[in-house]
């Protein structure tokens, strides 16, 4: 077309920014559709952070500037490196304090606390 | 196709996506039947949020929103842990038969009158 990068660009930034939003809202709707806590998790940590990392990214691309990409991609690997930190924190938590799983799972290779788990 | 109208209907399509992500999300917290739950929406909102500023600063222009988002995500791992050393202190007090899987309703009934010690573990 007429200005071929700036093309380009639009291109990448719109194909980043529709591939963002639907992992985003798929993991949204995985949150409101799965049987429990667990398996809820997967969906938040998984998706939700690839989502959220694709429109950060798209932000950093867009805006045609080193330091503006560099800065969004640091976000990108922050968030990237939180999130399954507190994804997995939340769960030992609930675990530890006796939230059980559904009746549809197969197994719980961890044994789960007892009663009197309340003490950090 | 232009390039800008390329871009604008594609800013307009992440809008909508993130609407309805934020709205799915916001209707798992009111629903969500224990206390991990909930806290597990609002990290899920965080993150959508985290998203939704990003897509604004394409939008508006402006580049300092990625500062935004970046001070954004730290308070959401914050508070997400802050609310799992909770959840851990507090164990499960007073939710405990809505949110452990599905029991039955006569199981439930039977549960309920019991004081806080769990039975056995394979007792469902």
């Amino acid at each position: 077309m007429e200005g071929d990068p700036n093309m380009l660009t639009a291109l990448a930034v719109s194909a980043l920014l529709v591939i963002g939003s639907l992992f985003s809202v798929l993991a949204a709707l995985g949150l409101l559709r799965f049987p429990d806590l667990y398996t809820r998790m997967h969906a938040a940590s998984k998706a939700g952070t690839i989502g959220s990392g694709l429109l950060l990214l798209a932000a950093g691309i867009h805006a045609m500037d080193i330091a503006i990409l560099v800065r969004a991609l640091a976000g990108f690997a922050f968030f990237v490196l939180t999130a399954p930190l507190s994804a997995h924190l939340l769960a030992k938590a609930a675990h530890q304090a006796g939230y059980r799983l559904t009746n549809l799972s197969v197994t719980d290779q961890m044994p789960q606390a007892g009663p009197k788990s309340g003490n950090i | 196709m232009s390039a800008a109208v390329i871009l604008s209907s594609s800013i307009y399509f992440a809008l909508a996506a993130l609407s309805l992500g934020l709205l799915l999300t916001v209707a798992r917290i009111l629903r969500g039947p224990t206390l991990p739950d909930r806290v597990l929406g609002l990290d899920m909102l965080v993150a959508i949020a985290i998203g939704l500023i990003a897509v604004l600063a394409i939008k508006s222009g402006f580049n300092l929103y990625i500062d935004i988002a970046i001070a954004l995500s730290l308070v959401g791992f914050l508070a997400t842990v802050a609310f799992a050393r909770f959840i851990l202190a507090r164990g499960l007090s007073p939710e405990k038969d809505k949110g452990a899987g599905r029991l039955l309703p006569a199981a439930q009934k039977a549960k309920r009158g019991k004081p806080v010690r769990r039975t056995k573990k394979g007792a469902r």
